[in-house]
């Protein structure tokens, strides 16, 4: 009996979705985009950089310090100049990123064994990627130091550090992207289309309806929490698929453990998204709740900034943010075979957030009923 | 112009919207200054449509509008300028006071700032809402926004006033305040257009455009068109009991046109020169007399009669045995306070088996907050409901199972199919295996959903989306139907044909609750709770209440008199 009454609600709530125009929007064309505009747009790989190069000196060290930047795929054009406020208009209107200035004496200072220097002058404004370059830089100069007849009597007695990357050793940055995606697309469609659910009853004045019907109070909140979960974990499937397929990304943990966690995952998130629509009056309210919670939810999670990164004081928030947890979870199981054990300690936060979220949803709800 | 020229005339009109049958099909007519034109016909008929196109916020497809002798397509702005237009829901900006939306609408309207005090002054007296200035618009009735409506439309004096649906939503006391404020406006020589459903308001004007489905059925004055069934409306009286079943005997006869309940008797409108049948043999029993016909009646011998009188659901339903047992609807002293205001206070009724009892009341007035304590939707601050014996809050699930919902708006699912519909609530309501598909295969048979069974419930026609409400509200044959205001702004003949499956219901000893605020619709009812301002003032039967406000004036009062009358009546002694 319960289970027929329960069967129909789901059945219902799903083709809702389906059904409507607005509805079926919200499940392809969001998910696309995200998966279009983050693993190839939103890239934090620093390319096709282009640099002035200000030489004073004559001496061949500085034309083989040009040709290795010339040669590094980083850098995409070198601009120039014998005249220092060109430097200047140049970075002021973003021509180049980063200006390097060698000095009158350098490869007299090199050959002489004396310290030699060279100038970077790199625009600020774009504080990430003039780090970046200004790494690749010095590296460059670094290998060239290396060369030249001081650094080669030095060189026995130096340490060398040789860098290995592991679980992406070539720092593939879809690599990072695709898995965090998975987790994020969890979240945006399981909030969205658990929010609408209500809300979009209330608006069109079947709640009434249903709330005349046989249907038990926690049936229909169950029936409205399944077929979110359900659609969660399709468009997490999706993604799965086209991380490894599209991408190429490596899946070396268990999906078993993959998918246990999401269900728990998806739990606290369609709790929270069952929270928002109790409180919206309508579709509008609601889907507007839902993105206030998400964009502070992406970035306090471990998305695209290390928490560690984060204010001591900022990061006892991101302990009851699911995205966090289960960003860790979908990581380990693409990038490295992440043991149950860390599964586990990642997956109970979850379920107290589930529990925590899903009570305080139908409490909401009933609260609302009233 | 001289007084001769019509203000409005419209030329074979064509308007049509996507795919869907033509919202106005070939419409033409003339409207003339100093009347009240009546815009008649059920919800989708093309009032909204004509009177846009009116207003030049619409272009025809084909044919024209001229209205004060412009033409909509090329001069919209000088008719604009001319007119006054009430759209069905006014503007009326609900955050603001009633001063505030009159100086917004002067602003908008360009109203110069030396006319202000004595054109406010004037609206306000004339619509009696000079008290309720300071008040905010969303605090208002019904009625009185729809006449702050209407001063905001009279802001500049328009010598055409465009008025759509101003009926609905208002209680019979304000809609007839409201008809005399514009009849006064008439007199001036302005030309106004009244929309409306309701075909006793029809009567009321000085010449009427009927429209059904498009089409313009009839253009002129309407005691042409009641005329053309006199001498052939008659009242059946003398059949105190089972006058369910002896309608639905009628309504198979034939030579009857139509049939309603009406209070004790039936109303019968016969084709012409024939008389109701089986009334010769027995002096005791019914009697039938002429009676004048109304606007209805020849409407609905219009469009070729009304339905049958065989209910195909009456007939499948398994019978509930009548019991001299207790009610299958109690209500004890319902109370519900929101705040310091009570919206219902001490409501107390009950409805033995195989009974329909109507709560009858202007809008706002607590009937649907009655309704709703008893299906369950809203707790009782005080005292109790039950249905079959449960009480709703207690034992929700097992009262639930036993009713049937039938809520005001159309509020089935509108992207899920007519299929999907009946197997969501099927399901829901416990239903499964051989005995859901039976059911449902009986709903579609009886309402002929056949060939509708894949389109989205939202795109049927009004009609339609009725008839599938009350399959949904059906299929588990409920023991108590809880039907709020289930027929409103639907066509005469869908009306009938529920009135028929709802009376064979009930023969079967299916209990009725139905709210409403039709007249015609609340003559079915066996007994009557009319509520006004969160008090039940009358209880009794339609002809009981009607008995009650018989005077020398009104020697036969008709259900709305006898509505008006109570309600004034409570007025007069609450005020002493």
């Amino acid at each position: 009996m319960w289970w027929t009454r329960l069967k129909a609600l789901i059945v219902k709530e799903l083709l809702a979705v389906l059904r409507d125009p607005k509805g079926r929007t919200v499940l392809i064309v969001p998910p696309i985009l995200q998966l279009l505009v983050f693993s190839y747009a939103a890239t934090l790989e620093v390319t096709n950089v282009d640099v002035m190069v200000l030489n004073r000196d004559n001496g061949h060290w500085s034309q083989d310090l040009i040709q290795e930047i010339d040669g590094s795929p980083t850098f995409r054009s070198i601009r120039f100049t014998d005249n220092p406020d060109e430097v200047r208009v140049a970075i002021d209107t973003q021509k180049v990123i980063a200006a390097i200035e060698i000095g009158p004496t350098f490869s007299r200072d090199i050959e002489a064994s004396q310290p030699a220097e060279v100038q970077l002058i790199l625009d600020g404004r774009r504080s990430n990627a003039s780090q970046i370059v200004s790494g690749y830089l010095s590296r460059i100069v670094g290998t060239l130091a290396a060369n030249t007849p001081a650094g080669k009597r030095t060189a026995p007695d130096a340490v060398s550090v040789v860098a290995r990357n592991w679980f992406n050793p070539n720092l593939t940055y879809q690599w990072f992207m695709v898995p965090n995606l998975v987790a994020s697309i969890a979240l945006l469609i399981g909030l969205i289309v658990t929010a609408l659910s209500i809300a979009r009853e209330r608006e069109l004045g079947t709640f009434d309806q249903l709330m005349v019907s046989p249907l038990r109070t926690h049936e229909i909140l169950i029936g409205k929490l399944i077929p979110p979960m359900m659609i969660g974990l399709f468009h997490i499937t999706i993604y799965i698929l086209a991380a490894v397929f599209i991408f190429g990304v490596p899946l070396r943990g268990s999906l078993l453990l993959l998918y246990g966690s999401a269900v728990f995952y998806l739990a606290s998130v369609v709790g929270l998204g069952l929270f928002i629509s109790a409180l919206s009056m309508t579709q509008q309210q609601a889907i507007l709740g839902a993105f206030l919670f998400m964009v502070p939810a992406m970035l306090l999670s471990g998305f695209a900034t290390p928490i560690e990164n984060m204010p001591s004081w900022l990061q006892p928030i991101t302990y009851v943010n699911p995205l966090r947890y289960f960003l860790v979870i979908v990581k380990g199981v693409f990038l490295k075979d992440i043991p149950a054990v860390e599964v586990a300690r990642q997956t109970i936060p979850l379920l107290l957030i589930a529990m925590v979220t899903l009570s305080a949803a139908s409490w909401l709800f009933r609260r609302r009923l009233e | 112009m001289s007084d001769a020229a019509p203000f409005v005339r419209i030329v074979d009109v064509l308007k049509r919207f996507g795919n869907a049958p033509p919202a106005l099909d070939h419409v033409a007519g003339e409207i003339l200054g100093g009347r009240i034109t009546g815009l008649v016909g059920p919800d989708g008929a093309g009032k909204t449509t004509l009177i846009r196109l009116m207003t030049g916020l619409m272009v025809p497809d084909a044919g024209k509008v001229e209205v004060l002798g412009f033409d909509t397509v090329t001069n919209a702005a000088d008719i604009q300028a001319s007119i006054g237009y009430m759209p069905q829901r006014f503007g009326l900006y609900e955050d603001l006071s009633v001063q505030e939306n009159l100086d917004l609408y002067a602003d908008l309207r360009g109203l110069p700032l030396p006319e202000r005090v004595a054109t406010f002054d004037e609206l306000l007296e004339f619509t009696d809402l000079k008290r309720f200035t300071a008040r905010l618009a969303g605090k208002l009735s019904g009625g009185m926004k729809q006449k702050l409506g209407l001063a905001c439309a009279l802001l500049r004096k328009p010598r055409l006033l465009l008025l759509d649906e101003p009926g609905v939503g208002v209680d019979p006391i304000s809609r007839r305040d409201l008809w005399k404020m514009v009849e006064n406006l008439t007199a001036e020589g302005i030309g106004v257009v009244w929309s409306t459903a309701y075909l006793d308001e029809a009567e009321a004007c000085d010449s009427v455009l009927l429209l059904n489905e498009g089409k313009l059925l009839f253009s002129g004055c309407p005691a042409e068109l009641t005329a053309r069934v006199a001498g052939r409306v008659f009242k059946v009286s003398g059949i105190a009991h089972g006058r369910r079943q002896k309608l639905a005997r009628y309504l198979d006869e034939e030579n009857v046109v139509d049939g309603v309940i009406q209070g004790e008797a039936i109303r019968l409108v016969m084709r012409p020169d024939t008389k109701p049948p089986g009334l010769n043999d027995n002096p005791h029993g019914p009697s039938a007399a002429t009676t004048a016909p109304r606007f209805e009646d020849a409407f609905i011998d219009m469009l070729g009669g009304g339905p049958g009188g065989r209910s195909k659901l009456a007939e499948t339903q398994t019978p509930f045995v009548i019991e001299n047992g207790r009610p299958v609807i109690e209500a004890r002293g319902l109370t519900k306070r929101f705040g310091d205001f009570t919206a219902a206070d001490a409501i107390t009724f009950d409805i033995p088996r195989g009974q329909i009892f109507g709560l009858l009341g202007p809008n706002g007035a607590g009937k649907s907050t009655t309704f709703k304590m008893l299906c369950g939707l809203l707790k009782p601050s005080a005292g109790e409901g039950r249905v079959a014996g449960f009480d709703l809050r207690r034992d929700a699930a097992e009262a639930r199972n036993r009713l049937g919902y039938m809520a005001q708006k159309f509020s089935l699912y509108g992207d899920l199919s007519v299929a999907q519909n009946l197997s969501f609530f099927a399901g829901v309501y416990g239903l499964s295996g051989a005995r859901k598909r039976e059911r449902i295969q009986l709903m579609i048979d009886i309402f002929g959903f056949g060939r509708l069974l894949d389109m989205s419930a939202k795109d049927l026609p009004l009609g339609l989306k009725q008839r599938l409400a009350l399959a949904c509200a059906v299929l588990h044959e409920p023991e108590a139907l809880f039907l709020d205001e289930p027929t409103s702004g639907v066509d005469p003949i869908t009306r009938r044909e529920f009135w028929t499956h709802i009376n064979g219901l009930v023969e079967k000893g299916v209990t009725v609750l139905v709210t409403t605020h039709f007249m015609d619709e609340a003559e079915y009812c066996d007994r009557i709770s009319l509520i006004y301002r969160g008090r039940s003032i009358a209880l009794g039967s339609p002809d009981e209440l009607k008995a009650q406000v018989v005077s020398a004036e009104l020697p036969d009062p008709t259900m709305e008199d006898a509505f008006v009358a109570l309600v004034q009546g409570s007025e007069e002694k609450e005020a002493a």
